[in-house]
């Protein structure tokens, strides 16, 4: 449960210093958001400036930037704490989580889906590689993966949509559903969903394959040292039973370890894939909210992602003991 | 097994023999030999350009916009009217002038930081750690999207750099701790400790030179890991708007639909040049790790 406090503790700490960012950097760059935005909107439909002034204090009390500095940051945190992220600035009725809520569950799927084929396909694969029995073929397709482990998603998203959305055109290039379609749990939508999914999770299943295999082939090396592996050698245990039972087990545990450091960046490196493939989750959102400068909608993205980050570390957290043994007896063991 | 390489390199005889041996080892370590190819490679073409080539074509509307490669344009143009060779030429150095910079000054924060975490023990440690933990526990990119969207307007390749350096004393930080860590028990020392060497005489004398395969591993880490983060950032929009970053290209492309519109020239140069640049610098990192690192040396069959 240390273990489990301690990732909480963390996160807070995160998220209060990400929204203390976002709230006093635009106050020490002595700008203000709101006019600039109010503006900028009013330059854009080609109104006039007539009365904008009025318009910037009705909206200042609505957003609460007339209050003291001290004021305002204390009921931003409040805010946060109750997860209330405000009123985004261009949708400007709409509240912030009502744009995050509706992208959330595309990200998450995405996600969850390509991460957890990658993971399988490439813990498999280092062990393998490891393995005495493995063919002379896998030692020189796994570096392969590795390799690909340092390109970011992105890039590999962009070189599929050429070879197999524009050249070959056997994927759609863009979107996460067609144009038109009927969102809802039949066959036909979730078969279209489906495979406007496969390219933008290939580019994260392909590059990410890569640190699974590397951690997992790491692991694999110590295990094979290990007394037990002699042990059940020599009692006669099968290859098979031998991989599986003895090494892979026991290599298996630090491996949701790496999972757990390396999910962070793989979300961070999601957000540009969906930018790619304009894909209706947060990545595109914070996109699209980075491009009409909506502070209060970019944070909303970044707060919604890091809390995406930290609930999914405690489930793995409480997964671990389930995986390991030690932990379930012993209480706090290694971290 | 492939031979250890000799432990210190002030052992080697003359310069030519010394360079043989050089060539030798990285014809053994594959990953060093292979990565500082590539890079020396695309290095060698951006200093070539920068020398023969008209690079003032990387401005917008300085060439025909939207022309696919040809023998007046190498690359083709983008639809602003940049020559994407040149825009190779330039945004490529720019892109590696951030990583470097921005590299190098993480790696010197968190050298401090470790070391004084690592050496001097007690709350000092307490405190640094904590900072490098909380620090470490973000998606740097999440962060650094925080910062950049509050001064997008005013972003530029010199502020990319210190937005960045701002998370990439992280990394360097939690490796130079734990080798001094393991360091300050060393039997050297020890030995120079009862000689009465002081701390500054400890850390610079003994810790120091026993420290530079790791301060260049992580140098070369965090020069990836900075350019990774100032890609990512130019990629979403959050790049200095008007200067030709390998990402800022990127993020044009994709802005125009350049795949849409045929062009399929804009995106496959920057992309592929940023492949050939993270591949070369996860090369050099692998290589470097097994150099400072002999352990890791498989050499073969296993």
């Amino acid at each position: 449960m240390i273990r489990v406090t301690k990732r909480l503790g963390l996160m807070v700490l995160v998220i209060w210093l990400a929204a203390s960012i976002n709230f006093l950097l635009p106050r020490l760059t002595d700008r203000d958001p709101i006019e600039e935005r109010l503006a900028q909107a009013l330059g854009d439909s080609g109104g006039s400036a007539v009365g904008i002034e009025e318009m910037v204090e009705q909206y200042k009390a609505k957003f609460g930037t007339d209050r003291p500095l001290w004021r305002q940051y204390l009921s931003m945190l409040g805010d946060t704490a109750r997860f209330d992220l405000g009123v985004s600035i261009n949708y400007f009725p709409d509240r912030v989580s009502q744009h995050v809520l509706t992208a959330l569950p595309w990200s998450i799927v995405l996600l969850g889906v390509a991460t957890l084929i990658s993971f399988v396909i490439g813990t498999f694969l280092g062990a393998l590689t490891i393995w005495r029995r493995s063919s002379a073929w896998l030692a020189r397709i796994v570096p392969l993966f590795m390799v690909l482990a340092a390109i970011p998603f992105y890039l590999v998203g962009l070189i599929l949509v050429y070879v197999f959305a524009l050249v070959l055109g056997w994927f759609p290039p863009a979107r996460g559903y067609s144009v038109g379609l009927n969102l809802g749990w039949n066959p036909t939508a979730i078969a279209d969903v489906a495979y406007h999914a496969v390219l933008p999770a290939l580019s994260i299943v392909l590059a990410a394959i890569g640190i699974w295999a590397l951690s997992m082939r790491g692991m694999m090396v110590t295990v094979q040292g290990e007394d037990y592996m002699n042990f059940a050698r020599a009692k006669g245990l099968s290859d098979r039973r031998r991989f599986w039972r003895y090494a892979v087990r026991n290599a298996m545990t630090p491996q949701i370890t790496t999972l757990v450091l390396s999910f962070g960046n793989i979300v961070a490196g999601a957000i540009l894939v969906e930018r790619v493939f304009v894909y209706p989750g947060i990545g595109t959102l914070l996109y699209n909210s980075v491009l009409l400068v909506d502070y209060f909608l970019i944070f909303g993205c970044v707060f919604v992602l890091i809390l995406t980050v930290a609930v999914s570390l405690m489930l793995l957290d409480l997964l671990y003991p389930l995986l390991d043994p030690r932990i379930r007896a012993g209480g706090e063991a290694h971290g | 097994m492939a031979r250890a390489l000799p432990a210190t390199p002030l052992e080697w005889g003359s310069s030519r023999r010394r360079w043989r041996s050089v060539l030798l080892y990285l014809g053994r370590n594959r990953s060093l030999g292979a990565g500082l190819l590539l890079l020396l490679a695309l290095f060698t073409l951006v200093a070539a350009g920068h020398a023969f080539y008209d690079i003032a074509l990387a401005e917008p509307l300085s060439a025909s916009p939207g022309k696919p490669p040809s023998a007046r344009y190498w690359l083709g143009t983008d639809k602003q009217g940049r020559d994407l060779f040149a825009v190779l030429i330039v945004g490529t150095w720019l892109t590696a002038k951030v990583g470097l910079l921005a590299g190098f000054f993480g790696v010197v924060i968190g050298t401090v930081l470790g070391f004084l975490a690592g050496f001097f023990r007690g709350w000092t440690d307490a405190v640094i750690s904590l900072l490098t933990d909380v620090f470490l526990a973000v998606p740097p990119l999440l962060i650094l999207i925080v910062i950049a969207a509050n001064i997008k307007g005013s972003m530029s390749t010199d502020s990319m750099v210190w937005i960045i350096a701002a998370l990439a004393w992280r990394e360097p930080a939690r490796r130079i701790r734990s080798q001094v860590l393991v360091m300050r028990e060393a039997g050297y020392v020890n030995t120079a400790r009862l000689n009465g060497t002081g701390a500054f005489g400890i850390i610079f004398k003994e810790m120091m030179p026993n420290l530079l395969p790791y301060l260049m591993v992580s140098f070369v880490l965090a020069t990836a890991t900075a350019v990774l983060a100032s890609v990512g950032l130019e990629a979403l929009g959050l790049g200095p708007q008007n200067e030709p970053t390998l990402g800022m290209t990127v993020y044009w492309a994709i802005h125009y639909s350049a795949f849409l519109l045929g062009m399929w020239w804009w995106v496959l140069t920057p992309v592929i040049t940023l492949v050939v640049l993270f591949v070369g610098l996860y090369l050099v990192t692998a290589g470097l790790d097994e150099l400072a690192n002999p352990r890791l040396r498989t050499g073969g069959a296993r």
